[in-house]
């Protein structure tokens, strides 16, 4: 399946002077994972942002499951929101819920499903990303990082989307939790079928999960291709991202690229 | 297979089994209750949420699917194994109302107020003390985040509070003149406003406004801080928050909120005075001549001593708060709230007390 389920096209961000992004483009096809990288402050959080419409665009179109979200009016709009699931760095918890209840609250609010159904089906979500089932009753303050992260990608799954959007999944966690979350995730995607957008800065995690890769720098799109061509790539920074002291350790051993 | 005992045909189900149309699948099972197979094979698409309806309806019935495609199994095994582990830990029954909880709950209330009581004196001797090092050390003193917070707790009120006291003038005078022109007494009009304006209202709305935009200000700055771990960032630096934070928000609010309470007090003077002269005929120059022979000095004094005693309730309340937020943005809220509520109810105390204290020595 090589249909792209997202298509950017001219995208320019801007905040005041500073220009982030300039005439942009990127596809994302259906059922792949998409790593996208970049130097820090390269805009990589702001992209994902403004393709789930939390910041808009100087210019640009963005098409998502075959609607422009830019001009899309209200209802299209709820559509699309609903076929796909975000999870924010730090689980972004609604902290006056419980996790059950923070996972429940998209099948609430956006599909009306009974209260019997919703609290069986979060339930099952929090079995699927790994937290034990005590964990449904606490509140997310009483959870360690790793576990809000988990709850956070609980409730990104909510609505079984289509397109999970995932910002820095495994930043803060530590090796083995790491690894456990790129399993995760490939698990998951395979299971569910999902399209996956992958903003992060952990070579593991690039290796482990994605099926392509986007480097964003010079305020575009400057190359995408699977780990293979990447490491090939001449360009300066990214050389020196994939062939770093970092990149070494983190490359399977033996051929496996 | 042996007479009589033919195998049923296995219910095929048709089309998307989804979180959507959830409510159909689960109509169309429960319609055919005798079913024991399933087919899937016209199933076009199948989520978690639809297996977990189909995993749920197998365990249930002991029953078989049959006719799924690769990923489709894939998804019922995930979803089969979560479920194995997902079972939900035996939750112990709440426990009902019973005699005595409300006697606990008082006791409990009670030592919280109390805890938190010594908490705040604790805090309020701990500004003190570093205030009298700062008097001893001024040197240490950070002047800029002085008058930063001069500026955004005493200036930036200017307007609301003058506003304020010329608004109290005006409706003093106009309730003391329908009353006192009943007696002929219009012109002690200047002294009702005079004296409540100028030793218990201008000063005590003052705070009152004052508590209401500073204590909650210097809550959430403070609070967010704590939230971020700026606060702990400065301990491990050896900087000490008090100093840095609390000392020149307190500080300011000593030094502006009199000029404050003197601002109000002049406008609410010249409403009264305009509402006189509009609504009794008494001109700014009667005005002015009554204010000056009938109301003594000290009416103004005793109003002003009392600013710093409330800038110092408003400061150390607000900032307390702050420093008393949690992790999570509820306590931050709920801190922020308290504030305003702790500062202005301890500030109309401080007056109830400061009005005991004056009458007995006669003042």
């Amino acid at each position: 399946m090589t249909d792209p389920i997202i298509t950017i096209r001219g995208l320019t961000n801007r905040f005041g002077k500073t220009v982030v992004h300039q005439g942009l483009d990127l596809d994302v096809m259906r059922g792949e994972v998409l790593g996208v990288v970049g130097a820090s402050g390269s805009g990589k959080s702001v992209l994902l942002r403004t393709i789930v419409g939390l910041q808009h665009p100087a210019e640009g179109t963005i098409d998502v499951l075959g609607t422009d979200v830019l001009t899309a009016d209200a209802a299209h709009l709820r559509n699309v929101q609903n076929r796909w699931g975000v999870m924010f760095q730090d689980g972004a918890l609604f902290s006056s819920l419980t996790v059950r209840e923070n996972v429940a609250a998209p099948m609430r609010e956006r599909l009306g499903i009974d209260a019997e159904t919703r609290r069986a089906l979060a339930d099952l979500r929090i079995a699927m990303v790994g937290l034990p089932a005590s964990a449904g009753d606490l509140s997310p303050s009483d959870l360690s990082g790793g576990m809000r992260k988990r709850a956070g990608l609980a409730r990104a799954l909510s609505l079984d989307p289509e397109i999970l959007f995932l910002d820095e999944p495994t930043a803060g966690l530590d090796p083995i939790g790491a690894s456990e979350f790129d399993a995760l995730i490939t698990a998951l995607q395979k299971a569910l079928g999902l399209t996956v957008f992958l903003v992060t800065h952990d070579l593991d995690t690039l290796h482990a999960t994605c099926d392509r890769i986007a480097v964003l720098a010079e305020k575009k799109v400057l190359v995408t291709g699977t780990m293979a061509e990447m490491l090939r790539v001449d360009q300066p920074w990214v050389h020196a991202y994939f062939h770093g002291p970092r990149a070494h350790a983190a490359q399977p051993p033996a051929g496996g690229n | 297979m042996t007479a009589g005992a033919v195998a049923p045909e296995p219910l095929a189900l048709q089309g998307p089994v989804t979180l959507a149309s959830l409510g159909d699948t689960r109509a169309f099972l429960e319609s055919h209750p005798d079913g024991r197979a399933l087919d899937l094979s016209g199933v076009t698409m199948l989520d978690t949420a639809g297996a977990w309806l189909l995993t749920s309806w197998q365990a249930g019935k002991g029953g078989t699917l049959t006719g799924a495609n690769a990923a489709q199994t894939l998804l019922l095994e995930t979803v089969t194994e979560a479920l194995a582990s997902a079972v939900p830990a035996p939750k112990p029954r709440p426990v009902h109302h019973q005699a005595g909880d409300t006697l606990a709950e008082t006791g409990k209330a009670v030592s919280q107020v109390a805890v938190g009581l010594g908490e705040s004196l604790g805090f309020l001797g701990l500004v003190m003390a570093r205030l009298g090092w700062t008097i001893l050390h001024p040197t240490r003193l950070r002047l800029t985040a002085l008058v930063h917070h001069m500026h955004q707790a005493g200036l930036n009120a200017v307007p609301i509070v003058a506003l304020m006291g010329f608004l109290i003038g005006v409706v003093l005078a106009f309730q003391g003149a329908s009353q006192l022109q009943q007696f002929g007494a219009e012109v002690f009009v200047v002294d009702l406003i005079a004296i409540s304006i100028l030793r218990e209202l201008g000063i005590l709305l003052t705070a009152i406004i004052v508590a209401g935009r500073s204590a909650s200000a210097f809550t959430a700055a403070i609070g967010s801080m704590k939230m971020r771990e700026e606060i702990d960032a400065m301990r491990v630096l050896g900087l000490d928050p008090i100093e840095l934070l609390v000392l020149p928000r307190v500080l300011a609010l000593v030094l502006m909120l009199p000029v404050l309470g003197f601002i109000a007090n002049i406008s609410g003077l010249v409403g009264g005075g305009l509402m006189a002269w509009a609504e009794l005929g008494i001109s700014p120059g009667m005005f002015r001549t009554q204010l000056l022979n009938n109301t003594d000095v000290s009416h103004l004094l005793i109003g002003l001593i009392k600013a710093p005693v409330f800038a110092m309730i408003i400061g150390v309340v607000g900032c307390h708060q702050g420093m008393q937020v949690k992790g999570d943005t509820e306590s931050l809220g709920s801190r922020t709230s308290r504030s305003v509520v702790v500062a202005i109810f301890l500030v109309i105390v401080v007056d109830a007390l400061f009005s005991i204290f004056f009458a007995l020595w006669g003042i």
